[in-house]
C-alpha cells in the first residue's frame, strides 16, 4: 500500500509541504463487522485540493468523516492513521480531538441550509466558531469581517444580522465556508458542497474554495460524485469503489487516460456539453459491505474481467504514473476505445407540432411561475427544456401532464386543446400523454409488485384480457432491459435505476404518443444515468415518440434531444436546435450557463 | 410476548369458560350463603345472590370481548374512512369532516357513549356502536395525518394521471400503505373499548341481569367486599390483565411494524447506511 501512494506523491507534491497523510484507513460496521472502507491511503499538500470521487455507496463520505476522527453511528475506525501536520488524529483524546475540529480541521457539509442553525443570526454563528477556539486568532470582530470578505460576502452589520433563511443557497454555502475557514485550519473537508446549487453559483463557490486554499496553504479534500466538477478543481484524485481506492493519481492523467475499468466506465457515462456522444453506463450494482467477497469487487461488472479476477484480490500496482488496483492494469492500459458519436438522424420535420404550448402563464397560489411560455414539440422529436432551479421547467411539464391546473393560455396536443388538470381529460388523452416522475423512490407504490403496477396501467387504459395484459407487461419489461424475473419484485427490492426503468415501462406499456420526462435521472448515479438516457434515446427513436426532456443538466441535452428550450424565471430565453443553442448561444444568459457548466477535463 | 400470553389467557378464559362452568352461572347455588367464602365446593366463593363466582367469571367474559371487538371494528373503520377522505379530498370535505370530529372529540368518550345510550336506550348493539363512534375521531386524526403525507407522493399522482376516481385511489393506492398505523390503532382502541364497555356495564348499561358480566359483577358485589373479596377482585383482575396484555401486544406490534414495514425513504436511508457511503 505505502509503496504505491509513495509513487504518486513524488510526482505531484514532493516540492510542497504534505499537510495530510492517510495510511491504511479501515472502517468497519460495528467493531469486527464487514469492512465499509479498507486500505485507503493518500496524501494532500498545502494549498492543494484533493478529489475523492465515487458513486453512492462507495465509501467516500465515510472516509471524509474519518478525516475528522468521526464516524456515523454503528461504524468504527479499526485501523490506519491520519496524520495532520505530523500528529495522528486517531490517537488524540476526545478532548484534544474536539479542540482540533473546527480549528485545525473543518468540514463543509452537503446541505448548507441544514448545517446552519435557523434560529441564530449568521454573524453569531461565525463568531461562535472563533469564540470556541479563542486562542486561534486576535480580535473576533475584525476576523469575522475578514473571513466574510474572503468568501465574497459583504461584511455589513445588516448582513451579519440576517438569519440563514434570508440568504440564498449560494450565500448560505459561503457562510458555511466562512465558518470553515475562520480559524485558518490546516485541512478542510468538503462533502459535495455544491450539490443542489445552480451551475453559476456552483462555479463561484468552487472558485472561492480554490482561491482560499491556495492563498492560505490549506489542504482540502473534496468529496464528490460529479467527475466534471472534480476534474476542474483538483490536482490529485482518488476513485473509490466498494470501499477501496481503485485508482489514484494526478487528475490530468487519470481523467485523460483512465486505466481502471471502473474509472473508464465512469468517464464514459459523463455527458459532455461539447460533443454528442453515446453514453455508456455500467450495468449492475456496487456490492454492499459484507457482500464484497473474494477477488476484485468490480469483476462482476467489468468488461475486461478474466477468471482470476473472481478469486484474487488485486493489490495496487503503478501503471502509467498512477496507482491502480486491477489485476489486468498493464494488459488493458493500451486499449483505448473511442466513444461513438450520437448524432442521430434527424427526422425532417415539416408536419405540424405534436404538442404546442401557447402563451402559458402558470401560478402557484398567487405567485407566477411561468409567464407567457410558448414551446413546440414536433412529432418524433425530443425537446429538452433546460433551466436552473426555480426556472419553472417542472411546472411547465406538470401543466402539460395535467398535474398542475392553475394556468392560462393554450396547450394543444395534435390539434385538440388539453383541459386543465387530469380530472377533466378523457382516458384517451391521459393514455397518449405519459409522464415519468423525477424520483423513482416515490413514484412506485411500495405495496405493489412490478406486475401489479404495470397491470394497473393496462386495466385503466385498455380492455385487454388478463392474458394479453401479462404478455404486454413481459414485453415492455424486456424493452426496458428488465425481463420477466422482475414481475414479482416489490419496489424496495430494486435499485434506483431499476425502479426508474419500471416507471418507464409503466409509461410505455400503453403506447403513448408523448412522453414527458421530468428530471428522470437526477436521483440516480452517473453510471445509471447514462443507461437510462440511452434507453430513453433508443425508445424515442424506435417508437417515434414525441418527448419533452426536462433537465437542469445542459450536458445531458446533447445526448438525447434534437432541440432545446432554455427557461429562466418563468420565461423562454432561447429556443432552437440543440447544436445552435449549445455552440452558438445567442442570449447572454445561455452563454453564461454554457460557460459555467462544469466540463470534464480529459487532458 | 408477555402481552400476547396475557391476552391469550384471558381470551381462553372467556371463550372456553361458558362450557366448563361448574354450576349454572345465573341460578342460586343450592345450600349456599350470600357472599360465601371460597370453599372446596365453591372455589371462588359465592356472590350477592349466592351464585357461584367461578361460574359467573367463566361465563361473563365472552359478551364483553365480542362487544369490544365489534366496537373497535366499527370505530377504526369509520375513523379510517373519515380520516383518509379528509386528507385526500382536502378543501370543503376536510373542513366538514374534521369539525365534526372536533365536536365529538370535545366530549370525554365515556360521557359521549352515556349520552347516546340515555337518548336511545341501553341495547347491546347500541352500546357497541356508541363506543365505536366515540373512537372514530381519534382514529380519524391519526390516519388523516398519515394520509396527508402519502397523498403527496408521486405514486398517488401517477394513479390520478391514469384517470382513477378518488374513491379508488384511496382504496387501492393509499389504504395498503396505511396497514401499520391501522393495526396499531386497532390494538389501542381495543384496549379502550374493553375498559369503556366494562365501565358502562358497571354503570348498568350492559347485558341485563341476571346475565353474568365482569363489569356488572364488580358493581353488584362491591357491598360484599369484606365478606368475599374474590367476587370483585377476579373480574377486575381479568379486565386489567386483558387491558395490559392488549396494550403490550400492540406496542410490540408497532415496534416490529416500524422495523419491517419501512417507508421508501426510510428504506433508502437504511440502505444508504448499509452502504455506509
Amino acid at each position: 500500500m505505502s509503496q504505491s501512494s509513495g509513487a504518486w506523491v513524488e510526482t505531484s507534491a514532493a516540492q510542497q509541504v504534505v499537510r495530510l497523510k492517510v495510511t491504511g484507513l479501515e472502517v468497519r460496521l460495528g467493531r469486527s463487522g464487514p469492512d465499509v472502507v479498507r486500505d485507503v491511503s493518500f496524501a494532500v499538500s498545502a494549498g492543494e485540493v484533493f478529489g475523492l470521487v465515487g458513486e453512492s455507496g462507495s465509501g467516500k463520505t465515510t472516509v471524509a468523516l474519518a478525516l475528522l476522527g468521526h464516524t456515523r453511528r454503528g461504524l468504527t475506525i479499526t485501523a490506519g492513521e491520519i496524520l495532520l501536520d505530523g500528529t495522528d488524529l486517531l490517537t488524540l483524546s476526545s478532548r484534544d480531538l474536539r479542540a482540533a475540529r473546527g480549528s485545525r480541521v473543518s468540514y463543509v457539509p452537503q446541505d448548507p441550509s441544514a448545517a446552519l442553525n435557523p434560529a441564530l443570526r449568521v454573524g453569531t454563528q461565525i463568531r461562535e466558531v472563533l469564540r470556541v477556539h479563542a486562542d486561534a486568532v486576535g480580535d473576533v470582530g475584525d476576523r469575522v469581517a475578514e473571513v466574510m470578505r474572503e468568501v465574497y460576502l459583504d461584511p455589513t452589520p445588516e448582513m451579519l444580522r440576517r438569519y440563514p433563511h434570508q440568504l440564498s443557497g449560494g450565500q448560505q454555502q459561503r457562510v458555511v465556508l466562512a465558518m470553515a475557514f475562520a480559524c485558518r485550519p490546516s485541512l478542510i473537508v468538503l462533502d459535495e458542497p455544491t450539490t443542489g446549487l445552480d451551475v453559476s453559483t456552483q462555479r463561484h463557490v468552487l472558485d472561492t474554495v480554490r482561491g482560499l486554499c491556495r492563498s492560505y496553504g490549506v489542504a482540502a479534500v473534496y468529496v464528490s460524485h460529479d467527475l466534471a466538477v472534480v476534474s476542474d478543481l483538483v490536482s490529485d484524485v482518488a476513485v473509490m469503489y466498494a470501499g477501496r481506492v481503485v485508482e489514484i493519481g494526478s487528475a490530468a492523467r487519470l481523467f485523460g487516460e483512465p486505466v481502471h475499468p471502473y474509472t473508464r466506465g465512469l468517464l464514459g457515462a459523463v455527458p459532455s456539453p461539447e460533443r454528442a456522444e453515446v453514453l455508456t453506463g455500467i450495468d449492475g450494482q456496487q456490492p454492499r459491505p459484507g457482500r464484497r467477497g473474494a477477488g476484485c469487487s468490480f469483476a462482476a461488472r467489468c468488461g475486461h474481467a478474466v477468471g482470476v479476477c473472481a478469486s484474487q484480490t488485486p493489490e495496487p500496482v503503478t501503471v502509467a504514473g498512477r496507482s491502480v488496483r486491477c489485476l489486468r492494469a498493464t494488459d488493458i492500459e493500451v486499449i483505448r476505445p473511442e466513444r461513438p458519436s450520437a448524432t442521430a438522424s434527424w427526422p425532417a420535420v415539416a408536419a405540424p407540432s405534436a404538442l404546442s404550448v401557447r402563451k402559458v402563464t402558470a401560478r402557484y397560489g398567487s405567485s407566477p411561475v411561468l409567464s407567457g411560455v410558448s414551446v413546440d414539440v414536433p412529432p418524433r422529436t425530443c425537446v429538452a427544456v433546460v433551466g436552473e432551479s426555480g426556472s419553472g421547467k417542472t411546472t411547465l411539464a406538470r401543466c402539460v401532464a395535467g398535474l398542475h391546473s392553475n394556468w392560462s393560455g393554450e396547450i394543444t396536443f395534435e390539434g385538440t386543446p388539453l383541459a386543465r388538470g387530469a380530472r377533466h381529460r378523457d382516458q384517451d388523452v391521459l393514455r397518449r400523454v405519459q409522464y415519468i416522475f423525477q424520483n423513482p423512490y416515490t413514484s412506485l407504490n411500495p405495496r405493489k409488485t412490478v406486475s401489479q403496477i404495470i397491470d394497473q396501467q393496462l386495466t385503466q387504459f385498455t380492455d385487454l384480457s388478463r392474458r394479453d395484459r401479462s404478455e404486454r407487461a413481459v414485453g415492455v419489461l424486456e424493452d426496458v432491459s428488465l425481463g420477466a424475473d422482475f414481475l414479482s419484485s416489490y419496489p424496495d427490492q430494486l435499485s434506483g435505476g431499476e425502479r426508474q426503468r419500471v416507471a418507464i415501462a409503466r409509461a410505455l406499456v400503453v403506447q403513448p404518443d408523448l412522453l414527458i420526462c421530468d428530471e428522470v435521472t437526477s436521483a440516480l448515479d452517473v453510471s445509471v444515468q447514462a443507461i437510462i438516457v440511452e434507453l430513453l434515446r433508443r425508445i424515442q427513436q424506435e417508437r417515434h415518440l414525441a418527448m419533452i426532456f426536462i433537465t437542469h443538466n445542459l450536458a445531458l441535452v446533447r445526448s438525447i434531444a434534437q432541440s432545446a428550450v432554455v427557461l429562466s424565471k418563468g420565461r423562454v430565453i432561447e429556443a432552437g436546435p440543440v447544436e445552435q443553442i449549445l455552440e452558438h448561444p445567442a442570449d447572454p444568459y445561455t452563454q453564461r450557463l454554457m460557460e459555467d457548466v462544469p466540463k470534464l477535463r480529459r487532458a | 410476548m408477555i402481552g400476547f400470553g396475557l391476552v391469550l389467557f384471558v381470551v381462553l378464559v372467556a371463550v372456553i369458560g361458558p362450557f366448563v362452568t361448574p354450576y349454572s352461572p345465573n341460578v342460586n347455588a343450592p345450600l349456599a350463603l350470600d357472599f360465601g367464602r371460597p370453599s372446596a365446593q365453591f372455589l371462588l366463593g359465592t356472590d350477592i345472590e349466592a351464585r357461584d363466582v367461578l361460574s359467573r367469571v367463566l361465563d361473563g367474559g365472552w359478551v364483553l370481548l365480542i362487544m369490544a371487538a365489534c366496537a373497535t371494528t366499527v370505530g377504526v373503520a369509520a375513523g379510517a374512512a373519515a380520516g383518509i377522505s379528509a386528507a385526500y379530498l382536502r378543501g370543503i370535505s376536510d373542513g366538514v369532516i374534521m369539525r365534526v370530529v372536533d365536536v365529538i372529540l370535545s366530549f370525554p368518550q365515556l360521557v359521549f357513549a352515556l349520552l347516546l345510550l340515555s337518548l336511545l336506550g341501553p341495547k347491546l348493539w347500541l352500546i357497541t356502536i356508541a363506543v365505536g363512534v366515540s373512537h372514530a375521531p381519534q382514529v380519524a386524526r391519526v390516519l388523516r395525518s398519515a394520509t396527508l403525507d402519502l397523498s403527496e407522493r408521486d405514486f398517488v399522482k401517477a394513479a390520478e394521471l391514469q384517470g382513477m376516481r378518488p374513491a379508488k385511489v384511496m382504496r387501492k393506492e393509499i389504504l395498503p400503505n396505511l396497514v401499520s398505523p391501522l393495526m396499531v390503532e386497532a390494538g389501542l382502541r381495543l384496549t379502550y373499548s374493553i375498559v369503556i364497555i366494562a365501565g358502562l356495564a358497571f354503570l348498568g348499561f350492559g347485558p341485563q341481569p341476571p346475565t353474568a358480566n365482569w363489569g356488572v359483577m364488580i358493581n353488584e358485589n362491591r357491598e360484599g367486599l369484606a365478606l368475599n373479596p374474590w367476587a370483585v377482585i377476579v373480574p377486575a383482575l381479568l379486565i386489567a390483565l386483558l387491558t395490559i396484555g392488549t396494550n403490550m401486544f400492540t406496542d410490540a406490534f408497532a415496534r416490529v411494524a416500524i422495523g419491517v414495514d419501512r417507508r421508501p425513504e426510510e428504506a433508502a436511508l437504511i440502505d444508504d447506511l448499509g452502504d455506509a457511503a
